[in-house]
């Protein structure tokens, strides 16, 4: 019995894993497919039907290629930075809940790797681990454009950090709990709380826009200023791996934005579902539902990559300084008002 | 206990190697492994909250500003500074000091009945809170103050000068 | 100064108010219109597949006509190789033998005739100094390749099909 439970987390730890990547490998062609029709154009359809195994083509051009360590790096650092970059990708979704429990002959089985008491701080760690990736590579490639990509990405982040947590402080003083599952469920059907919180909503996606290093705030990489920022000197599957964490970053914080705020799994008419279509199905439904909102943020995106220009340095640092933290503060203090009078 | 041990060993370990790296940017990065094994110890401790804020603030924002000022300061055997006999003596001294400690509380050492915890949800955040803001009230508004009075003395630090002829 | 045109637009700087500093609106207003394009018909020509039609004095590549009778036009004469600016063109030239006079309308044709596609500049010289309008750059684009050695095109590829094929 105690086996069949390992053994069961353990398909689900690698279903999730392989989903995250999958997800991710299909974000660069969903990527490149959205860029052509944001921009009237037809994007790549060689590989496959509409181009489907283009991420395929690509992935095996990443493995072909030739690998280059420059003699001037230092070894083994310039390999510890994708692999880390990855791997702090990779383990974010641990702590996402899914779904709800998924009823399958008499067995339940939770759609979520690990319910900790602390899941969303889990989340903040990991983020904040991910910067070690890019700045141990752009430092360990001794080049100066990815040294000053790898100093923009770290400061950024840092900055962003702070915002991001005071954005989220107002909402767990309404959810009382760090466990994304309890917030989750706290939910029920149209309860979100992107209705409570809408402000602290926007402060947090601009926040995790940042945090990807996704356009606007795609400084760390900016092509026409840094070569290719801190992954100049990469090639082969090492860049790929860089490449890879970004979408897979994008992929769970959009998990993440639907989680805390848009309800995860939770949709109005659940109870009535449930009723009607059993146990078994209707949790299903509600990992239906919660892929539809990450695919729906994923888009969302890509959309702004596509429509806003990059900040200059100096503006990103005065809109996460000057504008963000205080708005995060002031809705702090909003909330608390709004908590202390109406309850 | 025998992860105890081991990890206690991966923080003796990866400290010792904070010391006697050559290179300070290696330095740090086996200082954060260091805080990491910090923070494995909390989790055997029951301490998740105390576990994740280690990990956070100190290896996710403390470390990573260290990390940015070695990197941006380029340290290598042209521009260490040579070594002042004061800067000596002071090495000397602090040497002795820590020596003197370490000798005095092995000294202290004795085998202490094992802890045993009586709420396995001590170290959640909720009790945690409830005693911090209750219990420890003072101390913790202190130190709030102090960071406030780091901070503004940063701020001074970093202000530039109004110009005299202005 | 006097406006010369009445297309001169005084652009004054107001300072913002409260909702433009934000940017949001203008953000909006930009998402709507890249959403606008999302919706678009795509401009693009599948290229190989499909074709933008070529305007009338489009000068692709070239091909030597044969008269009505299906034999080649050309003499030889040379006149195509002097003019061009590129130097692209070469030929040998050899007497027509007896028996031959349904291949070649002259007594004199080319035996090798080489245009180098990568020299070429589609400039259509060679056409309008040729005296027996025997080549016509009235092709396709010249398609591309791997080795520059396969861009000389020799008779095999330039003469027109036999005519009754």
């Amino acid at each position: 019995m105690e086996l069949l439970d390992i053994g069961i987390k353990f398909i689900l730890i690698v279903v999730i894993f392989l989903i995250s990547l999958v997800v991710a490998m299909y974000s660069t062609y969903a990527e490149r497919k959205l860029a052509a029709f944001f921009q009237d154009r037809v994007g790549p359809n060689r590989a496959g039907p509409f181009g489907m195994l283009q991420p395929l083509a690509d992935g095996a051009k990443m493995f072909m290629k030739e690998e280059i360590i420059p003699t001037r790096a230092s070894g083994l650092l310039f390999i510890v930075g994708p692999s880390l970059a990855i791997m702090t990708a990779c383990i974010g979704s641990a702590v996402i809940p899914w779904g709800q429990p998924i009823q399958i002959g008499s067995r339940i089985i939770d759609l979520q790797v690990t319910d900790i008491n602390v899941g969303i701080l889990y989340i903040f760690g990991v983020v904040s681990l991910g910067v070690y990736g890019v700045m141990i590579g752009g430092w360990a490639s001794n080049n100066k454009y990815s040294l000053l990509g790898a100093i923009r990405a770290a400061s950024q982040n840092i900055s962003y950090e702070v915002s991001m947590g005071l954005s989220i402080i107002a909402l767990l003083m309404i959810t009382g709990t760090l466990s994304l599952k309890e917030i989750t469920e706290q939910q029920h059907g149209w309860h979100w709380n992107i209705l409570k919180q809408p402000l602290g909503f926007i402060i947090f996606m601009v926040c995790s826009f940042a945090e990807t290093n996704r356009s606007p705030f795609d400084l760390p990489e900016c092509e026409t200023e840094l070569v290719g920022g801190y992954h100049t000197e990469y090639s082969s599957m090492k860049l790929g791996f860089y490449l890879f964490a970004e979408y897979i970053n994008m992929f769970i914080s959009s998990a993440v934005m639907a989680t805390l705020y848009w309800g995860g799994y939770n949709y109005p008419g659940m109870d009535w579902v449930a009723a009607h279509v059993g146990p078994t199905i209707a949790p299903l439904i509600g990992v239906a539902v919660m892929f539809a909102k990450v695919f729906s943020f994923i888009f969302f995106f890509m959309w702004v990559r596509w429509t806003i220009p990059r900040f200059r340095y100096d503006q990103l640092m005065d809109l996460g300084w000057r504008t963000l933290i205080p708005l995060a503060i002031a809705n702090i203090v909003l909330t608390g008002i709004v908590m202390t009078f109406f309850k | 206990m025998s992860t105890f041990y081991f990890i206690a060993f991966l923080s003796i370990f990866f400290s010792l190697l904070v010391i006697f790296a050559k290179n300070p940017v290696h330095s740090v990065l086996y200082l954060i492994l260091t805080f990491f094994t910090f923070t494995i110890h909390y989790i055997l401790l029951n301490a998740q909250f105390l576990a994740v804020v280690n990990f956070i603030v100190y290896m996710g924002a403390i470390m990573v500003l260290f990390l940015f000022v070695m990197m941006l300061l380029n340290l290598n055997k042209e521009t260490e500074p040579g070594k002042h006999y004061l800067a000596k003596l002071a090495g000397v001294i602090a040497g002795g000091c820590l020596l003197v400690t370490l000798v005095g509380s092995l000294k202290a050492y004795k085998l202490s009945a094992p802890v045993i915890l009586h709420d396995p949800n001590l170290g959640l955040v909720k009790n945690l809170g409830k005693v911090l803001f209750s219990e420890f009230l003072l101390p913790f508004e202190i130190s709030s103050v102090l960071l406030l009075s780091a901070m503004v003395g940063a701020v001074l630090l970093a202000k530039k000068e109004p110009r005299a002829t202005a | 100064m006097e406006p010369l045109s009445n297309k001169r637009k005084v652009i004054a700087f107001k300072p913002l108010n409260l909702l433009e500093r934000t940017y949001l609106p203008e953000i909006a207003k930009g998402m709507a219109i890249t959403m606008k394009h999302f919706f678009k018909k795509d401009v693009t020509i599948r290229y190989p597949e499909q074709k933008r039609e070529f305007s009338e004095n489009f000068r692709g590549q070239h091909s030597l006509k044969r008269d009505e009778d299906g034999k080649e036009r050309c003499t030889a004469c040379g006149l195509c190789a002097l003019s061009c600016p590129a130097e692209a063109i070469t030929m040998t030239a050899a007497e027509r033998q007896p028996g031959e006079e349904n291949l070649y309308r002259e007594e004199k044709y080319a035996a090798v005739y080489e245009i180098n596609m990568l020299r070429c500049i589609f400039c259509g010289l060679c056409e309008e100094a040729c005296p027996k309008e025997a080549i016509y750059l009235d092709g396709d684009i010249v398609p591309t390749d791997f080795l520059r050695k396969d861009f000389i095109y020799g008779k095999d590829k330039l003469v027109e099909p036999p005519l009754n094929q």
